[in-house]
């Protein structure tokens, strides 16, 4: 790793959702961190948190959702514990961020030129023309043909993923250090999504910007990220650089991820799966989260829960890596 | 948009016709016209000649067409209570019912939006409770049970208002308005507050449910998540969307004002037109109560068009040649 | 058996997020129980009131216009006064909320039957039918429902025999009140119709050969119920409202079985001459009446409302 602080870091962070029924864990202990210029993937099933978990960094939870403990750290600075204005004048100059679908990311009602240059003025010192000119440049950047005329155009008269290129531009606008990309090809189709990555991956690069990359899709993490962290249950289960974690996952949650992921070349009779479930809020079990779907499961397991440990080449939360002759 | 604008037009005319046949209806079927505008002891003969010299004999499809033409034209006929032309009643009283629904109309929008705003905003503050709950009892007390409440409080007890007319009017050609005198105001307070307060409610609660819903998109988080200050994400963006699909609905309260007038109207002696619909229904008096169906239904026709042609410049989604977006 | 499955029930009921939305908020039972009061004195008037306002042997002209009791001049045998001709106004509420709750309660019936009888015909047959019976619909929404009961109301009375009208007010007035608010209903049912027809179990039942009309109303109709419902505590404090408004006007219920909106016309006339109660009483009543309807209806809308939850 990188001997300079990293850009991003977060530490034993815990969101709690109040319910009628009690106060659950919605973000159980979380702690990762991010270099500059990194792409962190985080991978996991729906509901496992890892949009939470991107919301919690820009402080976006909607109510009633809250933070319960931990911090964020962004260059060295902590950012969790900011007023509403100083929280602001961070998100889009320093962390942007894109959502999952870019059909309803757009205000209808306002051209893609202007929420352009509001986005662009809101954080540069730049008059009307400049950001204007700005505005063409970034639309240009991101690939968007014609950009000169289109930029007068409203979000509708753009397909899905030309949309979704504007959306990066508007979350590149600023020249922030590190993007918060949520699902940003899921609601894609599959060439369009292929197109997006690329995109994204080369425009973080010239620039030098981190990526937080959520996604649930095994294969785009492989392509984009350097490292990977796996969630489940609210918990990172795994995390390391993306070529171990892939060829050689080490705790049983991610071996079973990659051993469902059909490979071309090989015939299979059925596909695959994890037996039974990711358990919900309030139904967590004691122990190791993993427990009730592990084959691998022994009486610790039920009991203590594992806090990340090094195993081979990444960190897993799993026991199976605490026996001394396990190293 | 021609053709939407075309499409609308015959919409609106075919509506007319309908409301035209149940005045026509009204009229013609409803209790015997001949009968209430002559005497116990006309002879037959007489009747008979009446009967035929108003058309009243021609085949009924005749009769209807004659009806549109002269309906419009204006001409209702006599009314059976008055004597006079329906049609100079309605002039007379239609000025008193513009001027107040109009008042009204500025009142419940000038109040009603900023409240709808600030409960959408400020969604937990005592505030917003207490116009809330202020809402609920404005929605909930009838109309009449509230004109009788502010009559009561400022008529009898404190005497500070006038309970009945409109006060001094000047005449301004065949335009009589309240707008001018000091007095004109003072009788106007009170019908306006109470026409107002029902749809100064409905439009706060319209907008608050609208701005709550606007408050979860997607394009607000991403404003949001962009760094975009307060005022630019809450009035810049979640108003203006607000405001859109708003403006259809209220456009169509604020026409049923018209109607809802007739009972503010009878509550605080009026002069206007709900006030003669009323008389007219207590007497019978099938010319005034034909016309006014299609004077008001008029209005709500043409409102509906207003407000439709309105929604579709302000949502540029909407104005793709030929393509309706789903919104809404 | 059916005891037990009963009782199952109520435990869940209790259990159920209804109750647990109920009892934590204490609007809900603040209206619970003024609605309640008022219904119970409503429909047990004549046993619960101090004295039948309409019989005419109770009633004097010597004791016309008292004043509520704590007043000067009121006395204790007639709470909260007496009007011009010497009725007890605290009967004569008792009584006028009995009739208020029934028309409106009477039209809400009439709406739904009328209205989910359009809306299941629409629905279900489709076609010419369902084009006419929402064209229909369409041209009768862009009337305020008040012209509209204003409307069929002035009809018949201009149809009617002037003795007759007196004595058949209550049923002109729950015809054209309904009249005036079945489309909310039709709309809503044909909606849920159009839904369900294409379901599994419908198909299923046809091609069974079930009459149509059996799976109508056996299969289809318990499935549309839900929004009804809600539409339905709607549209009682809008039916309630309209009564009174229309009563208020002057053709509506008259002053021989007054309900509340004809008291308040009748009281109107004293508001000048300072005799204030006649009017005040019932129209405090009405209020509280109308509003812890809508209350209740709203706590109930919310309730059932997931989005919410």
């Amino acid at each position: 790793m990188t001997a300079t602080a990293p850009l991003l870091e977060v530490s034993h962070l815990r969101i709690e959702l109040p319910t009628r029924r009690g106060t659950q864990l919605a973000i159980d202990d979380v702690s990762f961190s991010i270099g500059a210029g990194e792409v962190l993937g985080v991978v996991g099933e729906s509901g496992a948190g890892k949009s939470l978990t991107a919301a919690a960094i820009i402080n976006l939870l909607e109510p009633p959702l809250r933070k319960a403990g931990g911090e964020i750290r962004l260059e060295g600075e902590r950012i969790d514990n900011l007023s509403f204005d100083a929280m602001r004048r961070i998100r889009g100059k320093r962390i942007g961020a894109i959502f999952q679908d870019p059909l309803t990311s757009l205000d209808p009602l306002y051209t893609v030129g202007q929420q352009l240059v509001e986005t662009i003025r809101t954080h540069l010192p730049l008059g009307e023309r400049a950001a204007q000119a700005r505005a063409v440049e970034l639309l240009e950047e991101v690939g968007i043909p014609a950009a000169r005329e289109r930029i007068d155009a409203y979000p509708h008269h753009f397909s899905g993923g030309m949309r979704q290129r504007v959306v990066i531009a508007l979350a590149l606008a600023a020249n922030p250090r590190l993007v918060i990309a949520d699902e940003p090809t899921t609601a894609l189709d599959v060439s369009t999504q292929a197109q997006i990555i690329a995109l994204l991956k080369r425009l973080c690069r010239e620039h030098g910007t981190a990526v937080l990359l959520v996604t649930h899709d095994m294969g785009v993490i492989a392509e984009t990220a350097d490292r990977v962290a796996v969630m489940y249950a609210g918990r990172i289960v795994e995390i390391g650089p993306v070529r171990a974690v892939v060829k050689a996952p080490q705790h049983p949650y991610t071996v079973g991820l990659m051993g469902s992921i059909p490979a071309i070349g090989h015939r299979l009779e059925r596909l695959r799966q994890i037996d039974g479930a990711m358990p919900r809020l309030g139904a967590i079990p004691a122990g190791c989260a993993f427990n009730p779907r592990c084959p691998r499961a022994f009486d610790r397991c039920l009991v203590e829960r594992p806090e990340l440990m090094p195993a081979s080449g990444t960190e897993a939360a799993c026991w199976l890596h605490d026996r001394p002759d396990h190293v | 948009m021609i053709a939407f604008i075309a499409q609308r037009l015959v919409q609106s005319i075919l509506v007319m016709l309908v409301v035209a046949l149940v005045a026509f209806s009204l009229f013609r079927f409803v209790g015997d016209p001949i009968s209430a505008m002559v005497g116990q002891d006309t002879p037959q003969s007489e009747r008979e000649a009446l009967r035929h010299s108003l058309g009243l004999d021609a085949p009924v499809p005749v009769q209807f067409a004659h009806f549109v033409e002269r309906a419009v034209q204006g001409q209702f006929g006599l009314s059976y209570q008055l004597a006079r032309p329906v049609s100079d009643v309605i002039l007379e009283k239609m000025p008193a019912t513009l001027e107040l629904s109009l008042a009204a109309a500025v009142l419940s929008l000038a109040i009603g939006v900023p409240m709808g705003v600030y409960t959408g905003l400020r969604r937990d503050s005592w505030l917003s409770r207490l116009f809330l709950a202020v809402s609920l009892v404005g929605v909930s007390l009838p109309t009449f049970l509230i004109g009788i409440l502010m009559i009561l409080v400022f008529s009898v007890w404190l005497g500070w208002l006038p309970s009945f007319g409109r006060g001094s009017v000047v005449q301004l050609g065949w335009w009589s308005t309240g707008f001018l005198t000091l007095e004109g105001w003072r009788a106007l307070i009170m019908p306006a507050t109470t026409l107002a307060l029902y749809q100064l409610t409905l439009i706060m609660r319209l907008v608050r449910a609208e701005m709550l819903e606007v408050l979860r998109t997607d394009y607000i988080k991403f404003a949001r998540a962009r760094g975009l200050s307060s005022r630019a994400v809450n009035f810049g963006h979640a108003l203006k969307n607000t405001l859109v699909p708003v403006i259809t609905i209220t456009g169509l309260q604020l026409g049923q004002l018209i109607a809802f007038s007739l009972i503010t109207e009878t509550v605080f002696q009026w002069p206007g037109m709900g006030l003669m619909f009323i008389q007219a229904v207590t007497f019978a008096d099938i010319p005034v109560m034909a016309a006014y169906l299609v004077l008001v239904g008029l209005f709500f026709v043409v409102i509906n068009l207003v407000v439709d042609l309105l929604y579709h410049v302000v949502d540029p989604r909407l104005r793709t040649e030929g393509t309706r977006s789903a919104h809404g | 058996m059916a005891e037990r499955a009963a009782m199952g029930r109520l435990r869940r009921f209790a259990d159920s997020d209804l109750a647990y939305s109920f009892l934590h908020s204490p609007i809900a039972i603040v209206s619970a129980v003024v609605a309640l009061a008022i219904i119970f004195g409503a429909v047990f008037a004549p046993l619960v009131a101090p004295y039948n306002p309409f019989d005419l042997a109770t009633v004097s002209l010597l004791d016309a216009s008292n004043p509520p009791a704590w007043i000067e001049g009121g006395d204790q045998a007639h709470l909260l006064g007496t009007d011009g001709q010497g009725r007890d106004v605290l009967s004569a509420i008792l009584f006028g909320s009995r009739v208020s709750l029934l028309v409106g309660a009477l039209s809400v019936v009439f709406a739904m039957v009328l209205g989910i009888g359009a809306g299941l015909l629409a629905g279900w047959r489709g076609g010419l039918i369902d084009a006419f019976i929402m064209r229909s619909a369409d041209v009768q929404l862009s009337f305020p429902a008040i012209l509209v009961a204003l409307l069929v109301d002035g009809i018949a009375r201009s149809l009617l025999p002037h003795e007759l009208q007196d004595r058949i007010a209550v049923w002109v007035l729950v015809v054209a009140i309904g009249l005036s608010g079945w489309v909310q209903f039709a709309r809503t049912v044909r909606g849920s119709t159009l839904v369900e027809r294409n379901k599994e179990y419908i198909q299923a039942a046809r091609i069974i050969g079930v009459h149509p009309a059996r799976i109508v109303l056996t299969h289809l109709l318990p499935n549309v119920m839900t929004p009804v419902l809600v539409i339905a505590t709607i549209y009682l404090a809008n039916a309630i409202i309209t009564e009174a408004t229309l009563s208020f006007l002057g053709v509506g219920v008259p002053p021989t079985e007054p309900s509340l909106g004809t008291l308040i016309r009748v009281g109107n006339n004293f508001l000048f001459s300072g005799e204030w109660w006649i009017t005040l009483f019932p129209s405090i009543t009405l209020g509280l009446l109308i509003l812890s309807v809508n209350l209740l209806g709203d706590w109930v809308r919310d309730a059932l409302n997931p989005r919410l939850r």
